[in-house]
This record gives structure tokens, C-alpha cells and sequence, in this order.
């Protein structure tokens, strides 16, 4: 039985030394180099972090790049877990993180070297990746450390935007990701066969499945320039020239390319699995990559950070009409995945359309929040289905029900649900009704609570308000139509490529 | 050419769009701010702009943004 991540590159190293596994256009590494650089980066760290008992965070602080790689490898090495963060944060919210984190080292590439250390300010020690990796590998030393070494020891931490203001550091362990790499290679067929095409960024948990689906099987992972989302056309032809056969993107980066309707330009030819998830998907989006891709696998997952990135899945092998949501599907294996509904029940497969809590249990559960236990108590707690002994279950927060096919639909966050004039409205029902028009690119509600009004932001080059009134009161009942409607360019995104909810409601709001 | 940086100042206010050649390159305008901008261009000029439009050689500077938006207006 697997107890360590590592054991994954090692046993690629052996089987495929000479392949390539992370790479842009600046660099390659194969999995015998990679193994090389983690094995030195990890024998400098553990002689920098010295006499602690268990593992201590290390920040890295890196763009992305096959080094990156190489550098959580050598955290891990080390017997320590890494905390990638985006070197796009703006200073403030990093120092906000170090100072949450207490990490034991930061590392970075020599481009952010400078920054980091004024942000670190003499109180953390800051290392560029190069000069960690520069010495020999004290083979004995990361024996001893592996010797040490149980599944439960944390593998990484990743920051998530918090409602305090501050970040929440989600600490998850090398059981996690191993149940998560094991069950999610199984449930999409990732083979050494596979290119993955990464548009995620590593400090963001979607990115997991390029990274760990990679080092598992033996493929290889192909960093995409961010820059290249913006000229969709290039983008494409990159994708094609390194054979991309396998993508898992947020929505978003696939709704640039059928925005443009891009793919009539350039359908990268060796693309088979096309997997998102991380926010919901514009149907139409789909249905554009679908006529591009009629024999592809497409599969849609979720799952928060909480429970290491995925706990359900659906494979989506039957058609959709554009108004229509697709579903989140089920389990993956070794998770249990469970509505509770406002007084902690179970809601049965069979109460078809009754809204509950998703709540999970599982290998994948992370350890909790790092130095917040009051908000680890609150989202991690006792199942309430279970007073025999203590069992821990994850509450994500957010709601779905059960469709007549027994299959899991997402149907809002808890905190985004809203009453009005009397009724329970969820509102990304009225968003999945408005994408299903001709010539709507994007649809997101919004509540004022002062008011009591639902607003409508929009995306659309040829629709107008009226029409979408018209549309909408064909569909819905009177009291789901939005009150104020905003056509705007674009909608907002988050760091990590989702609507940004929260800025658009503030720009809605204030303009109103 | 000024109503142009006048579109372009409204997404970037801080850029000195007469010396500024890597608004792509450098990352200055991400792919929102690009979905933002061809919106805008859209509708103020009437244009179509297509995947092949969007490249960097014609959104790095607005010296070349506004070559295509001139070259498009004539089609």
C-alpha cells in the first residue's frame, strides 16, 4: 500500500525514465531529472529544517513552471508540506498568509527573490529554488526522513479566500491526494498515453489532477502560457503542436475559446477528455465544445478544497438542451457523498428535487484549517447521522438535490440563497434558464437586500433587456424574473477563473 | 485614435497607451480585459473582430489596435 506521493514518482522514474513529465516551451523535465532535483531540493531543505517533530510548512513563491514541480517534490522529500502561492497576490494579502502560515522556509525563483524577501522582512528565511537544488542528494539523510514518514502527514496547503478577510489555509495530506490520484485517475481514464494541457494554476486545487494524474500514470503535463487565453486561436495551435489529449479547466477559460467560437480556426486534433468543474457550466459552452468534440469523454467534477479537490463526478454521455443544468453526478469511489437537510436528516435518492446541504466523508477530508480551529470545528464536525463513535464529516456549504435519475445537481451556495416576496428563490436557476438564449454569453444574479431586488448582469453583443424578460417569463414564475437588469462587457473573475460574485455585486450596486 | 485610448484608459487608466507596446506580452490586459475590450470595440465601431483577430500583434499597442479597428471598419 502507497503511503507517500513520492512513491508515485519514483515508480514513474523507474518505469519511464527518459519521458518527459512537466513542460513548457522554456523547459523539460523527465521523470529521472525530476526525481534528481526533488531528491537534491529535498536533502537541501531537511539540512536547513532540522530537529522538529513532523512536518513544517514551506511557502513556495515561484511562477509557474516545470521547476515548481520540482520544488514541491523536494518539499515533500524533506519530509515537510508546501503551500504554493499565486506570485500575483498583491504583498499585502501574502503577508497576511506568512503570518497565518508561520512557514518554516520560502522558496522562490530569482525573479521574486527580491520582493519575497522584503516581504518576509528578516523573519522567514527566503531561498531561490537554484541555490536549493545546487548540492548533492544525501540519499541516507531522506531515507531516514522517509522512514518517519505516515500517510496522515500534511503533502500541501493551499490559501482560499476567507469571509474573515483573511485567507483560510486548507491543510491536506498525502492519504488525500493519494485516495484523490488512485480514484480520479480510475473514474477519467488517465494513461501514460495522456498530455495534459494545465490552464489552472498550481495554488489552486483544480490543478491537482494535471500534476498528481501525471506523476501517477507517466504522462506528461504541458504548462499553457496564461497569456495565451487571451488569443484563443494561439492557444489552440499550442495545444495541437504538443498533442494535448486530456484538459481540465475551469468554465471560464473554456467559454474564451466558444466566446470567439475559436475552434473553427483550430480543433487541436489529439484532445479526447475534456473535464471541468470548479464553477457551474454554461450548457451552451458544452454544447459548442461537443459539436467540435461529438466522440470526446467529457466529465464534470466537484468538489471544494476541503476534500482534495473532487467528491463527485459525472460523466456527461447524454445530450443537453441549453437550458438545462448539467448535473454534478455522484460519488467518486471511497467518498460518501450525503444531503442533510436544515435539521441535520438525511435526504433520500429518492425525494427527487429536495434542496440539501452537500455534506462528505471520506479519505479525502482534509485535516482542517491551519491555526483557525474555531472555523475548522464549524466546517469539519461530528456526523450527525452517527452518535456511536466520532466520525468526522465535511459541510461544504453548499446545496443540491437529487434529479429523477438519482443523479446530484448543484443548486446554489448556502449563503446565496435568497428569500423573496415570500418565496425561496435559488438563483443560478433563473442564470441556467437566461444562458440557454441565443446570443446570451453569460448570465449571474445578484440580490440587493436593501432593495429586495434581484439583479441581472449579463453578458450579450445582441440581446437588449426586453428580450430577456420576454425569455425569462416564458420559463419561470413571475416571482424568479429579475427586478433590475445590467448589461455589462465581461463578467468579473476571480484569481483563480471563476465569476467574482462578490465584486460584481459591488459594481452592480453601486451603479444602481 | 483618441476615443480609442479613451476605451482603453476606461480598463487601464494607469497605461501611457502612446509608449506602451506589450499590453499582451506583459500581461498589462488579461483575457478579461480582452473580452472587455473587443465587447467595447464591437459595439463602438460596429465591427465583427473573429479568433483571428485576436493576436497579439494586433492588441499590443493601441497604435495596433487601432489599425485593426480601421482595417475591420473597411471589410
Amino acid at each position: 500500500m502507497i503511503t507517500n506521493i513520492l512513491e508515485y514518482l519514483e515508480g514513474s522514474a523507474d518505469r519511464h525514465p527518459g519521458k518527459i513529465a512537466y513542460a513548457d516551451d522554456e523547459k523539460q523535465l523527465t521523470f529521472s531529472h525530476l526525481k534528481e532535483l526533488a531528491e537534491r531540493t529535498g536533502t537541501g531543505i531537511a539540512s536547513i529544517i532540522k530537529d522538529h517533530h513532523g512536518s513544517l510548512p514551506v511557502m513556495i513563491f515561484m511562477e509557474k513552471s516545470p521547476d515548481t514541480i520540482a520544488a514541491f517534490m523536494g518539499v515533500l522529500m524533506s519530509g515537510n508540506h508546501y503551500v504554493p502561492i499565486d506570485v500575483e497576490m498583491p504583498l499585502h494579502r501574502v503577508s497576511l498568509i506568512i503570518e497565518n502560515l508561520e512557514p518554516a522556509l520560502i522558496i522562490c525563483d530569482s525573479v521574486n527573490l527580491e520582493r519575497m524577501q522584503e516581504t518576509a522582512n528578516g523573519k522567514i528565511r527566503v531561498l531561490t529554488f537554484d541555490s536549493l537544488c545546487s548540492t548533492g542528494a544525501d540519499k541516507d539523510l531522506l531515507e531516514r526522513i522517509r522512514d518517519r514518514h505516515i500517510d496522515t502527514d500534511p503533502a500541501y496547503a493551499i490559501y482560499t479566500s476567507g469571509s474573515t478577510g483573511i485567507p483560510k489555509g486548507v491543510i491536506v495530506s498525502h492519504r488525500s491526494l493519494i485516495d484523490y490520484a488512485e480514484h480520479f485517475s480510475e473514474a477519467s481514464g488517465f494513461s501514460k498515453e495522456d498530455v495534459a494541457g494545465n490552464q489552472v494554476p498550481f495554488h489552486f486545487d483544480a490543478s491537482l489532477i494535471d500534476i498528481y494524474c501525471t506523476l501517477r500514470n507517466g504522462g506528461t503535463m504541458v504548462i499553457i502560457p496564461v497569456q495565451l487565453f487571451s488569443t484563443p486561436a494561439r492557444l489552440l495551435e499550442y495545444m495541437d503542436r504538443w498533442k494535448v489529449t486530456v484538459i481540465r479547466w475551469v468554465p471560464s477559460a473554456l467559454g474564451m475559446v466558444s466566446a470567439f467560437k475559436a475552434l473553427k480556426l483550430c480543433r487541436p486534433g489529439s484532445l479526447k477528455k475534456i473535464i471541468f468543474g470548479a464553477e457551474a457550466m454554461p450548457t451552451k459552452c458544452f454544447n459548442y465544445w461537443k459539436s467540435y468534440y461529438p466522440d470526446a469523454f467529457f466529465m464534470q467534477i466537484y468538489g471544494p478544497t476541503e476534500i482534495t479537490g473532487i467528491c463527485t463526478y459525472y460523466v456527461v454521455d447524454r445530450d443537453f438542451d441549453d437550458s438545462e443544468t448539467i448535473p454534478i453526478g455522484g460519488h467518486i469511489k471511497n467518498t460518501d457523498v450525503f444531503l442533510l437537510d436544515e435539521h441535520d436528516a438525511l435526504i433520500d435518492k429518492g425525494d427527487t428535487g429536495v434542496t440539501g446541504e452537500i455534506c462528505v466523508r471520506g479519505s479525502g477530508l482534509a485535516n482542517g484549517y491551519i491555526n483557525s480551529p474555531e472555523l475548522t470545528e464549524k466546517a469539519f464536525t461530528r456526523n450527525p447521522l452517527n452518535d456511536r463513535y466520532p466520525e468526522r464529516i465535511y459541510r461544504t456549504g453548499d446545496l443540491a438535490f437529487y434529479n429523477e435519475r438519482g443523479e446530484l445537481v448543484f443548486a446554489a451556495r448556502k449563503d446565496h440563497q435568497i428569500k423573496h416576496m415570500g418565496h425561496r428563490i435559488e438563483l443560478p436557476e433563473i442564470e441556467a434558464a437566461a444562458s440557454g438564449m441565443e446570443g446570451m454569453q453569460s448570465a449571474v444574479c445578484v440580490f440587493d437586500e436593501k432593495k429586495n431586488r434581484i439583479i441581472m448582469a449579463y453578458v450579450s453583443d445582441t440581446l437588449d433587456d426586453i428580450e430577456i424578460i420576454e425569455y425569462l417569463k416564458e420559463r419561470l414564475p413571475r416571482y424568479m424574473i429579475p427586478n433590475v437588469m445590467k448589461k455589462i462587457g465581461s463578467m468579473p473573475l476571480t484569481t483563480g477563473g471563476k465569476t467574482d460574485r462578490v465584486k460584481l455585486k459591488e459594481t452592480v450596486l453601486k451603479e444602481s | 485614435m483618441e476615443e480609442l485610448v479613451g476605451i482603453l484608459k476606461g480598463i487601464h487608466p494607469e497605461i501611457d497607451y502612446e509608449t506602451e507596446n506589450g499590453l499582451i506580452d506583459k500581461r498589462i490586459f488579461d483575457s478579461f480585459d480582452i473580452v472587455t475590450l473587443v465587447g467595447q470595440l464591437t459595439e463602438e465601431y460596429d465591427i465583427e473582430i473573429g479568433p483571428e483577430d485576436l493576436l497579439p500583434e494586433n492588441f499590443n499597442s493601441a497604435k495596433q489596435i487601432y489599425e485593426l479597428v480601421e482595417r475591420l471598419m473597411e471589410e
